[in-house]
């Protein structure tokens, strides 16, 4: 039921949502698979002259007690009964898996987002000034005396290649878009009309 | 060459295209479909579609206006009852009503999902990127101190955080653990990662989505009651809030993570509405989606999914019928549910603080209990005053203009000042975890540092009859130091424009406070034990006061003093501990904090941001007590010009569009003529203005003088005229009205109850005037002697 689901979202926009969700839960179902990922952790209080200790030791939860955990045991035989009892042990696990994922792919996602954010406000004006030179950018009218990036030097772009209509459509798109981030701006930081 | 360079940053500028390619798909509206109105269940159109720029919508709504909940409504009986009755035509109709019928819930699994996948993710890194900034684990860097250090091998107690694994930065790069040098060097780098995380947040944030700064609950309120504001639940501010939360959180700041959470669940909410027609189309069904969605964010930040379901109606929700509830209670246990097979702690808590004692109170601590409650209160109207006054300060002034500049000034003050200090150089989370627990035979922190008797024959572990060592003491002071400095930093840093919580500080603060507290009873039943409450509250061997509670009870007091929530407070609060034998106390400073704070001032935190804002928010909770009239409220007033209105057949389209032109009112009454001025109906801008375009593009021989008409038949012309043009289909012809001896009081009510935008005010059958939404919030600030012009939009 589960894989329908993920199936049918990803038949529409938003698929990386879905191929993230799959990922995950895959990765979720695999744990322990490491047998490094369980371990008992058994906190022994001081006892007479033996002093504070913890032990720990990678068995599973049937064998989390002190008697296995404890080893070598500080104290002799008649003794390790009462020690015992001031021991907690607890069980503990984790899935190193899920976590060495995680950590990489949010990294590798803020590393995405860091580059296309250099790429918008160093790189493209200067691309652009590089093909177009300084007369043709045309500015939008928004953005006089604004030290914004989002130009809008596309339209020269457009009118001198023709293209498919998949690219025109892309452009489009992303120029939408960035007029809609530019309206927001406008309202959280300039005006301070929202979210002050 | 110079061709090929050509064709080389040609190529480059065209390939970014395709990294947003996906996600720029459905930004410009967030409730218009660009697929033909018989879609049924899923939009799945090819892809040309969602690039196209989407055909608005005749019944769609422009950005920061108020929706129609009414219109909505009978919108979703009409395509019900279609549904329903082709249903019975053939299987395959049956099927689509039963999976027309399944939608809601199947928006509820998904929406639990994402957002505990999402959480889990949240924290996941947060752990990681708050242990980043003191060193870094060598065999595996992506593990942070404590799962840097789950299989080592140190075993006394004093070594406990210590393995070879995981150093501090001066050790790895001097070679240096301990000394002056040391510590200069690492002080230095937790400043400089911290300045480095709030940096990329704010950059990130300015440069790709506006939106995604501050908590996001004031504004989720007012899009739950009515408010549209396009993009604000999109997906690059999902996107954009979940990455930078992470890094505002592990920067150091005192600021939390809960409010964003809810943000971020509603924007997935929002993403999955998109997914059926039921819920694009309509704006009250994905209203109802969004208060579900509130739940499970609250259920997956603090591990509780009733709290979570509570917090929604209590707070967040505008209107809550008792599907949404059902509704908000699978998806918060979805929700709960994805995040525990994540399993981000490792013991299989989903939140970081879960205590476990279950030691009794006695009636005598409730003394200690109100206090803490009256503090609590004191404290939230402290806060909310001051915070206010800053944010009004950033709004108005030349603050304003430097939020990156004013971020990184926060963040470095804050990590200058919070270093030193043991208990703020540690996450939040982690101190307020601390604070809770019990001291046992497990804890090893300088407040657990009690005198023990050597002959005691009694374990180890049983505190009451201990007085307190050096260690407490010193603790006691540090505590202090960190209880102001949290009370000030946090004023300055909620509001900022990075992704800011605050109920972790506000718990911080109030266990900061309990604690001290706590300790100051016990010790004081210790040493005066022969006082008559002590005698018979504090028996020699028995537990006495428990420091841990206090904490509980004044993170309780706090964050009930600002915010105001009082049952999903409590039940928030006894799922995070578990302690159910807590309850009375909690409810006891919950209320007490409650009735200090309403003393000084009625707005809890959220509701003071909507004020300072100027959305509007027609509050249920507030009570109109005046005696004021329709007629004091109605426009026109007596000096204005006269109610614009349209006759039912005797306006041309020109003349139409000179109206809409000149004046920028929302909307028109219609009458039968200008002389009888009988209501017929009442008609909208927006859907004027598309129906004129539409019909001049459209229809032809339609010209500026032709007729426009609302009635049934065209009227009788002479053939020489141009023809007519039908708007019917856009006139509401049953607005609300009210006669004009109606009292505002129950106009108000209406307002509320019904959720309506404005309201049609009469006079023996002939219309006299207009009262709108934002004439009643202007008509009520100006009542409670606020200012009436702070409201900005309608």
């Amino acid at each position: 039921m589960l894989w329908v689901l993920m199936l049918h979202s990803l038949s529409i926009r938003g698929h990386y949502t879905s191929s993230l969700l799959a990922t995950l839960i895959e990765t979720a179902q695999t744990q322990q698979s490491n047998s490094e990922d369980i371990r008992c952790k058994c906190i022994c209080p001081p006892y007479r002259e033996v002093e504070g200790q913890i032990y720990k030791q990678n068995v599973s939860l049937k064998d989390c007690n002190c008697l296995h955990v404890v080893d070598p045991m500080p104290v002799d035989g008649k003794d390790v009964e009462a020690y015992c009892l001031r021991c907690e042990c607890k069980y503990e696990e984790r899935s190193s898996g899920t976590i060495k994922f995680t950590i990489i792919m949010y990294l590798s996602i803020l590393g995405l987002l860091l580059l296309y954010m250099v790429y918008l406000t160093l790189l493209e004006p200067m691309l652009k000034r590089r093909l177009f030179g300084h007369s043709q950018l045309i500015q939008s009218d928004d953005d006089v005396g604004d030290q914004q990036p989002f130009a809008n030097a596309h339209n020269v772009l457009s009118r001198s290649h023709s293209r498919s209509n998949v690219l025109n459509k892309v452009e489009h798109a992303q120029q939408r878009w960035r007029r809609q981030v530019q309206e927001q701006r406008k309202s959280v930081f300039d005006r301070h009309v929202v979210l002050s | 060459m110079s061709l090929y360079y050509f064709y080389l940053s040609y190529f480059l500028l065209k390939s970014s295209n395709f990294m947003i390619l996906f996600l720029n798909s459905y930004h410009v509206s967030l409730c218009v479909s660009a697929a033909t109105p018989t879609e049924e269940m899923n939009g799945a159109g090819n892809l040309m579609d969602f690039l196209d720029e989407p055909f608005p919508d005749v019944s769609t709504y422009e950005d920061f206006h108020t929706i129609d909940w009414l219109r909505e409504k009978s919108r979703d009986t009409d395509r019900h009852r279609k549904i329903t009755s082709k249903s019975k035509e053939s299987l395959w109709e049956l099927i689509k009503s039963l999976l027309d019928a399944w939608s809601g819930w199947v928006v509820m699994l998904l929406i639990g999902l994402l957002s505990g996948t999402l959480a889990g993710v949240i924290d996941l890194a947060v752990d990681w990127m708050t242990d980043l900034k003191e060193g870094v684990c060598l065999s595996a860097f992506w593990y942070s101190h404590e799962q840097c250090c789950w299989t080592s091998n140190e075993t006394t107690f004093d070594d406990r955080d210590k393995c070879p694994q995981w150093q501090k930065w001066a050790e790895l790069m001097t070679g240096h653990a301990e000394g002056a040098g040391a510590y200069v060097l690492n002080y230095f780098l937790y400043i400089l990662w911290a300045l480095l995380f709030s940096f990329l947040a704010v950059s990130l944030v300015r440069v790709f989505a506006p939106y995604a700064c501050g908590s996001g609950i004031p504004e989720i309120k007012t899009i739950l009651s009515g408010f549209i504001i396009r993009g604000y639940l999109g997906k690059w501010t999902l996107l954009i809030k979940t990455v930078t939360l992470v890094l505002a959180v592990s920067s150091g700041l005192s600021l939390g993570k809960e409010g964003p959470l809810v943000h971020v669940a509603c924007c997935c909410g929002n993403l999955f509405c998109s997914l059926f027609s039921k819920y694009s189309k309509n704006e009250g069904k994905r209203r109802e989606v969004l208060s579900a969605a509130a739940a499970a964010g609250v259920s997956v930040a603090f591990g509780a999914p009733i709290g979570g379901v509570l917090f929604s109606l209590e707070e967040v929700s505008y209107y809550f019928p008792l599907k949404t509830l059902w509704r908000s209670f699978f998806a918060a246990l979805v929700a709960a549910f994805t995040l525990r097979s994540i399993n981000p702690f490792g013991n299989s808590r989903l939140v970081l603080f879960y205590v476990e004692y279950h030691t009794p109170w006695y009636m005598a601590e409730l003394v200690p209990f109100i206090l803490l409650g009256v503090f609590g209160g004191l404290w939230g109207t402290l806060f909310i005053r001051a915070n206010i006054a800053w944010c009004r300060r950033r709004k108005t002034t030349q603050l304003g203009k430097y939020p990156v500049l004013e971020v990184i000034a926060v963040t470095g003050i804050t990590a200058l000042l919070a270093y030193p200090n043991p208990y703020t150089r540690r996450s939040t989370s982690e101190l307020i975890s601390e604070l809770f627990n019990d001291c046992g035979a497990l804890e090893s922190s300088q407040l657990c540092d009690y005198v023990n008797n050597p002959n005691m024959s009694r374990p180890v572990d049983d505190i009451p009859d201990r007085p307190a060592g050096p260690g407490v003491y010193n603790a006691l002071w540090q505590l202090t130091l960190a209880l102001i400095f949290k009370i000030v930093i946090t004023i300055f840093t909620f509001g900022m424009k990075i992704p800011s919580g605050l109920f972790i500080p506000s718990m911080a603060v109030g266990a900061i406070a309990g604690r001290i507290v706590g300790i100051a009873v016990e010790q004081m039943a210790y040493h005066h034990h022969d006082w008559i409450i002590f005698k018979n509250w504090c028996r020699p061997g028995a537990d006495c006061v428990t420091p841990g509670l206090y904490a509980m009870v004044g993170a309780a007091a706090c964050l009930g003093g600002v915010t105001r929530m009082t049952v999903s407070l409590v039940v928030i609060m006894f799922e995070l501990t578990g302690g159910l034998e807590y309850i009375v106390p909690l409810m006891a400073a919950a209320v007490t904090s409650k009735w200090v704070a309403d003393a000084f001032g009625k707005e809890g935190i959220y509701e003071s941001h909507i004020l300072l804002n100027g959305y509007p928010y027609l509050d249920v909770r507030d009570e109109f007590t005046h005696r004021t009239l329709a007629t004091d409220v109605m426009r026109p007033r007596r000096n204005d010009p006269p109610l614009a209105v349209l006759t039912q057949d005797s306006t041309t389209v020109e003349d139409v569009e000179t109206l809409i032109k000149d004046t920028d009112y929302n909307g028109f009454p219609v009458v039968v003529s200008r002389e009888s001025e009988r209501l017929i109906g009442f008609v909208q801008r927006r859907d004027l203005t598309l129906a004129i375009k539409n019909a001049r593009q459209k229809q032809d021989g339609v010209v500026s003088s032709s007729v426009v008409y609302f009635t049934e038949d065209a009227p009788q012309l002479p053939a020489s005229n141009p023809q007519p043009l039908k708007l019917r289909r856009i006139l509401n012809l049953s607005p609300f009205t009210v006669t004009d001896h109606t009292p505002m009081e129950t106009v108000v009510d209406i307002f509320r109850k019904l959720g309506l935008r404005q309201c049609l005010v009469t006079r023996s059958g002939r219309l006299l005037g207009i009262i709108t939404k934002k004439d009643v919030l202007r008509h009520m600030a100006q009542m409670m002697n606020q200012d009436p012009e702070s409201i900005m939009f309608n």
